[in-house]
């Protein structure tokens, strides 16, 4: 098991490198940086002093390796357009996307759970058919589109939810929450929503899709031949085995949701790091796209570890192919 | 006198498919004593399994009981409401499906599923229920049983998985068990130990046993009696010796026929012609009047009905005398 989990550590480290790699290069990627920091007349001399100040006349290798090192110390540099370390930024502006992504993925992952084994479990009924119906719409609609329609019926017709912002918010430490107040709630709701439909409705889907398949299987047959409750046999037995596929899925989909947090909150104008993102790149502002690059490949990087964690936790046949390393 | 443990009068069993009604089980009979084994047999589709699944309750839409009455000790069953069968399931019969490596949920320790099974049956408590799940474990011959509880599916063999299904199966000390092809998916030296192990609990539980099998050497072995079916029907049902020895239907003639022997005294083994009709063709008369050598007019037009021929009973009309009588 600890075997195990050092490869994995190993393999999410080299991911992180790679990601580090992109994120470095973005730097060269848009031209030389002394000519974005010097004026126009400064001279050659000057260019060198500079260049040769700030290190980049050493080997890509040694300048990539520097910016690890930084990296991992949490240093990414001045924001160019806020003149501000940039991990204050991020820092500042993660509480309000963690917010929005975990009850986005919560909701997600509760209804699409809860919908699913309705669906699976009843695959002929109406009820199920329209879910299915309306499960299709949600995948096939962008995100930007449900957010603005929704903006238009709850905040523009009805006047029930506002339509921008996070509300009030309340201050612990660095951590901002808008989770204590009615009016965080009310902020939260519709963006949350939008975010949680597209994973939701893949979550449905999924979890349908495998409670059809496992209710074929011969163990359950022989759960129903043992005089079992249905109850045991849905939720037990058959609940459980769905749960190695939908725990990978779910997994994923809460990184994506992160990442598609750049859409909503765009939309909603929520701010959190997504939107902090896209004023970065209209401003070609690199230190906080390298840096927000690292933060969600990181954010993703673990996820994905406690989902290898998790399917051993499940399933007791991955855990003992585990103990004896193939 | 006691009524026999199990009574099947006139089963059908009807499947709705895209083709019209499929008839699976057509006017089944039969009876199992208390302790007594019957083994069905029969080709792939002649009905075995479906005829198990019947008497559990266990047939899944399109398929139906449409016909006939299934008693339990006397009691009838198959008109149950799906909460007063899954009680019975379970409790008063128990089931063995074919395959041990799939019949068990592989997430769930073994001893879980036993405990799980023995509280849905029994007022036990949880620690006595454990208990009783070692002891039945060891029952079944399962080595180790206090250790081995705590193991998962995986954990085990074929053929000590099929223990540990027959150990659910017999865990609430059902009046019958029906065994669904309980060997056919383990190694040959394993089935004879798996044959011995659901004979020997049978004769000490005085427990009635139904064992679907394709396989005669394992009637042969085990049973007191068989049902030997073709397309949704009984041929011939009687003693195993009587039936072996001397079978009367064709269709049973050929099936013995048909099974090797050690001496190798017969040049070469004799083969049915043709094959069992499929349901949605099934002949008029006879089912099994296309393959029949003896085959006469009456066998394509009348369906033969079960007829007493000393300890056997036999679905054909070669053994009308009477009517034969007064035909001539």
């Amino acid at each position: 098991m600890i075997v195990f989990l050092l490869r994995r550590l190993l393999q999410s480290l080299a991911v992180m490198l790679a990601v580090a790699l992109i994120a470095f290069t973005l730097f060269r990627f848009v031209g030389d940086p002394i000519n974005g920091m010097v004026g126009q007349d400064a001279t050659q001399a000057e260019r060198d002093a500079l260049r040769q100040n700030l290190g980049l006349n050493d080997s890509v290798v040694v300048q990539f390796g520097r910016f690890v090192g930084r990296t991992v110390r949490g240093e990414f540099g001045l924001s160019y357009q806020l003149a501000r370390p940039v991990n204050q930024i991020i820092l500042e502006k993660m509480p309000a996307t963690l917010e929005l992504s975990l009850v986005a993925g919560l909701i997600a992952l509760l209804v699409g759970v809860a919908l699913g084994v309705f669906t699976g479990l009843r695959p002929r009924a109406a009820s199920s058919r329209f879910l299915l119906a309306v499960s299709l719409v949600g995948v096939s609609l962008p995100t930007f589109l449900i957010g603005i329609l929704l903006i238009l019926v709850f905040a523009v017709w009805l006047r029930w939810l506002p339509s921008y912002g996070r509300g009030t918010t309340e201050q612990f430490g660095w951590w901002t929450t808008g989770l204590l107040t009615i009016d965080g709630w009310r902020s939260l709701i519709m963006p949350a929503f939008t975010l949680a439909l597209y994973p939701m409705t893949l979550i449905i889907r999924l979890v349908r899709a495998e409670m059809l398949e496992v209710l074929r299987t011969d163990y359950i047959r022989f759960a129903r031949a043992r005089g079992l409750t249905t109850r045991a046999i849905h939720f037990g037995h058959a609940l459980k085995n769905t749960l190695v596929p939908v725990i990978t899925v779910a997994g994923l989909q809460f990184g994506s949701v992160i990442a598609f947090a750049i859409i909503t909150e765009t939309v909603f104008q929520w701010p959190g790091m997504g939107l902090l993102f896209v004023q970065a790149v209209q401003n070609v502002d690199i230190p906080i796209m390298a840096a927000y690059l690292l933060v969600v490949s990181l954010i993703f990087v673990t996820i994905n570890l406690i989902v290898d964690i998790l399917y051993t936790v499940v399933d007791p046949r991955l855990r003992s192919t585990i103990q004896r390393p193939a | 006198m006691t009524p026999p443990v199990l009574s099947v009068r006139n089963l059908r069993v009807e499947f709705a498919s895209r083709r019209g009604v499929l008839r699976a089980i057509d006017g089944v009979s039969f009876d199992i004593a208390k302790g007594e084994v019957l083994g069905v047999v029969g080709e792939s589709g002649a009905g075995k399994s479906v005829t198990g699944l019947a008497v559990i309750g266990l047939i899944d839409p399109p398929g139906r009981i449409s016909g006939g009455e299934i008693y339990l000790s006397g009691m009838r069953i198959d008109n149950l409401s799906p909460e007063e069968l899954r009680r019975i399931r379970g409790k008063r019969i128990g089931m063995i499906f074919q395959d041990p490596l799939t019949s068990l949920n592989p997430l769930y320790r073994i001893g879980d599923q036993l405990v799980e099974t023995l509280k849905t049956h029994t007022n036990l408590s949880e620690s006595a229920a454990r208990r009783r799940a070692i002891d039945l474990l060891a029952e079944v011959g399962i080595p180790a049983p206090e250790k081995r509880i705590d193991g998962y599916p995986h954990e085990f063999s074929g053929g000590m998985r099929q223990r540990v299904v027959i150990a659910l199966a017999i865990c609430a000390e059902p009046e019958l068990i029906i065994a669904d092809e309980p060997t056919t998916a383990l190694d040959v030296s394993v089935q004879a130990q798996i044959i011995a192990l659901i004979k020997r609990l049978g004769r000490d539980h005085g427990t009635a046993v139904m064992l679907v099998t394709h396989d005669m050497g394992v009637i042969a072995e085990t049973s007191d009696r068989v049902a030997v079916m073709y397309s949704g029907r009984i041929a011939e049902i009687g003693p195993v010796r009587d039936v072996v020895q001397s079978p009367l239907h064709p269709y049973a003639r050929g099936l013995m026929g048909a099974i090797p022997t050690l001496a190798g005294d017969a040049a070469r083994l004799v083969q049915i012609p043709g094959s069992m009709p499929r349901l949605s063709a099934i002949p008029p008369g006879c089912s099994f009047n296309p393959r029949c050598p003896f085959a006469f007019e009456r066998c394509r037009i009348e369906r033969p009905e079960p007829i007493r021929q000393g300890t056997q009973a036999v679905a054909c009309h070669l053994y009308d005398t009477a009517a034969k009588e007064t035909a001539a």
